[in-house]
């Protein structure tokens, strides 16, 4: 019964969509009408196909791994298509003839960047989010995913927000949003996946085998929780016609700047900061084979962290029509996040006491505990920068670009290549990696490439500080905005070859997990006997 | 009074006063002397079920028990 209604629903939105294409007002609507069709469709040819087959049997003693396997794939994908966009736009910053006159409006640095933004945020960073919190969740509760089929409906629909996203940065259709600027169409997918999403969690949660909720999960859920929060609130908009992209926003003038930062920051806080955590204080114990330091340091950890983050927002508004007192206040629970920000950190790293010797032979572990360093300098370099003495130089120059990719490619991106180096294995029932060598490879690329990217955006964004702000003995400016520009080209080229240093990481990644699964010997099932008792 | 200064002035005492005490509760409920056996099984829970689910439900067991200790 379930299943005609399923294909019911799927025939009826075929239909839906398809008119919606031929009425469409604007390219993006169109395309974006296109993709639900086509997914519709694709849905519908293949349940249609199993029709009358008798319902597979699902074994409840097992993990359900199938979308994680299918995650770990996504997240290497976008990753590569990711970093790819941003060693474009980094060249076209450096040689802007690299905005073709063919491709205007399509492919020029305005519509490729947040191309490149939502591409490594939300597709590589959210794909990983989403297939190591289905992992861990079902791990570290004994039990199987709860929804069934749910969780291939949230990998697919994930996939197709990705789609709609992407089609739309490219044909222009934007919020204006900072990481927010999906239209109202996608924003309204997006929280029906958010929602499968969250019903998920919480279900495995509630029917875990294990007596307590261990760390990890508090960080993905607060991520799934807050993640919901931010995204409803910042996207109230009225669409202007059900047939268009465009939508017209409800919030205004300084409120409207205020929760966008609010969203803003809190997508760095709790998207970038706490999921990952959740990744931290998983996949470093697993690999490094020892307990987390301290249980009792991670769970003051998780509460200083989601208790101060969600005010830091603010410090994005230092010096604009905001009130004094919030941009004040923003600044202020910045800087004392310093102390979860470190606590967490040092708790990570000495995870690893006792076992240092690790660092050396393991380079997985090396990835790891490389990302807790970047995550400690990326918190520490993030409240200076909020700091309103040190923000009037920082604020708008490249400074802040080069934190936030010591934070992104540093944390997020070395933590997750790690637990993907831990995964694979494991899902696909491996030995162990094809290549240790290829992963020092990856290790030395992705830090060196870090490292360039990260030094030349310092040195180009306190240049540029420092030049926008020369008086000569009249008061009178010094440099013209253009001079600025002409005076950071050689650090553009260095954060192009930074970036390409990192893509060249991850395809080597690629090739070494597809190998992986490819070419190595199975691993041997794990036999009745070796199982140890859970009493 | 209006809505607003209403809901300010009760943010920035009884609410602010809540969120501090909820907090501190917090921190002590973490640090409290009993809480030790209770986070050394969950921090070595990960160590278990790796490759199915876990057979039985275990909630009501006592994480201090003497042969849960014994098992690691």
């Amino acid at each position: 019964m379930l299943g005609y209604i399923k294909l019911a629903v799927l025939g009826f939105a075929v239909v839906v969509a398809a008119v919606a294409a031929g009425l469409a007002r604007d390219l993006s609507y169109q395309i974006h009408a296109l993709i639900f069709m086509v997914s519709a469709a694709i849905a519908f040819i293949w349940l249609i196909r199993r029709v009358g087959e008798p319902a597979p049997v699902v074994d409840p003693n097992t993990y359900m791994d199938g979308p994680v396997r299918f995650g770990v794939i996504a997240t290497a994908f976008w990753g590569v298509v990711g970093f790819l966009v941003g060693v474009v736009i980094a060249f076209q910053l450096a040689f802007p003839y690299l905005n073709f006159e063919w491709a205007q409006g399509f492919l020029n640095f305005g519509r490729l960047r947040p191309l490149h933004t939502s591409a490594v945020i939300f597709a590589f960073g959210g794909n990983a989010l989403i297939a190591t919190a289905f992992f861990v969740v079902q791990r570290t509760s004994a039990a199987r995913l709860w929804g069934g089929g749910l969780a291939w409906f949230v990998f697919w629909g994930y996939q197709v927000f990705i789609l709609l996203a992407a089609t739309g940065y490219v044909t222009g259709s934007t919020q204006g949003n900072e990481y927010a600027e999906p239209e109202w169409l996608a924003d309204l997918w997006l929280t029906i996946v958010w929602v499968a999403f969250l019903a998920i969690y919480m279900g495995t949660l509630i029917k875990r085998r294990e007596p307590h909720i261990y760390v990890a999960n508090w960080f993905y859920l607060a991520f799934i929780v807050t993640v919901a929060m931010l995204h409803l609130i910042n996207n109230v908009q009225i669409p202007v016609s059900f047939l268009g992209s465009s939508s017209v926003p409800v919030w205004s003038g300084v409120q409207s700047a205020m929760i966008q930062w609010w969203y803003g920051h809190n997508a760095v806080g709790f998207f970038l900061t706490a999921g990952f955590l959740g990744m931290m204080y998983y996949f470093i114990p697993k690999q490094a084979e020892r307990p987390v330091y301290s249980y009792k340091l991670s769970i003051m950890h998780f509460w200083a962290l989601i208790f101060l983050y969600i005010w830091a927002g603010p410090h994005h508004l230092h010096y604009t029509a905001l009130p004094d007192w919030a941009q004040t206040l923003g600044m202020t629970f910045s800087i004392m996040l310093w102390m979860p920000s470190w606590g967490g950190m040092i708790n990570g790293l000495m995870t690893l006491s006792g076992a240092w010797d690790k660092l050396r032979t393991d380079p997985i572990i090396r990835m790891m505990v490389v990302a807790v360093g970047f995550y400690g300098m990326a918190t520490f370099e993030g409240p200076m920068m909020s700091i309103k003495a040190v923000n009037s130089l920082s604020h708008y120059t490249d400074w802040t670009i080069g934190h936030v990719h010591s934070g992104a490619l540093g944390w997020n991106g070395m933590i997750t290549f790690g637990a993907l180096y831990y995964l694979v294995p494991k899902l696909w029932q491996r030995e162990g990696l094809y290549s240790l060598r290829l992963v020092s490879w990856h290790f030395w690329l992705a830090t060196i490439g870090i490292v360039l990217y990260a030094a030349s955006m310092w040195v180009t964004g306190i240049m540029e500080g420092l030049m926008w702000r020369e008086v000569d003995a009249q008061g009178f400016l010094v440099n013209s905005f253009a001079d600025t520009v002409a005076a950071k080209f050689p650090m553009y080229v260095v954060r192009g070859l930074g970036g390409t240093l990192f893509l060249a990481g991850a395809i080597i990644m690629c090739y070494n997990l597809w190998k992986t699964v490819t070419s190595t010997a199975e691993r041997k099932p794990a036999s009745a006997g070796a199982a140890v008792p859970a009493e | 009074m209006e809505t607003y200064s209403l809901l300010r002035a009760f943010a920035d005492s009884w609410h602010l006063l809540f969120m501090f005490c909820f907090f501190i509760g917090v921190f002590v409920y973490i640090l409290r002397p009993g809480g030790k056996k209770v986070h050394e099984d969950t921090a070595n829970m990960i160590f278990r079920n790796d490759d199915k689910p876990a057979a039985e439900d275990n909630r009501k067991r006592h994480a201090g028990h003497a042969d849960l200790r014994e098992a690691k």
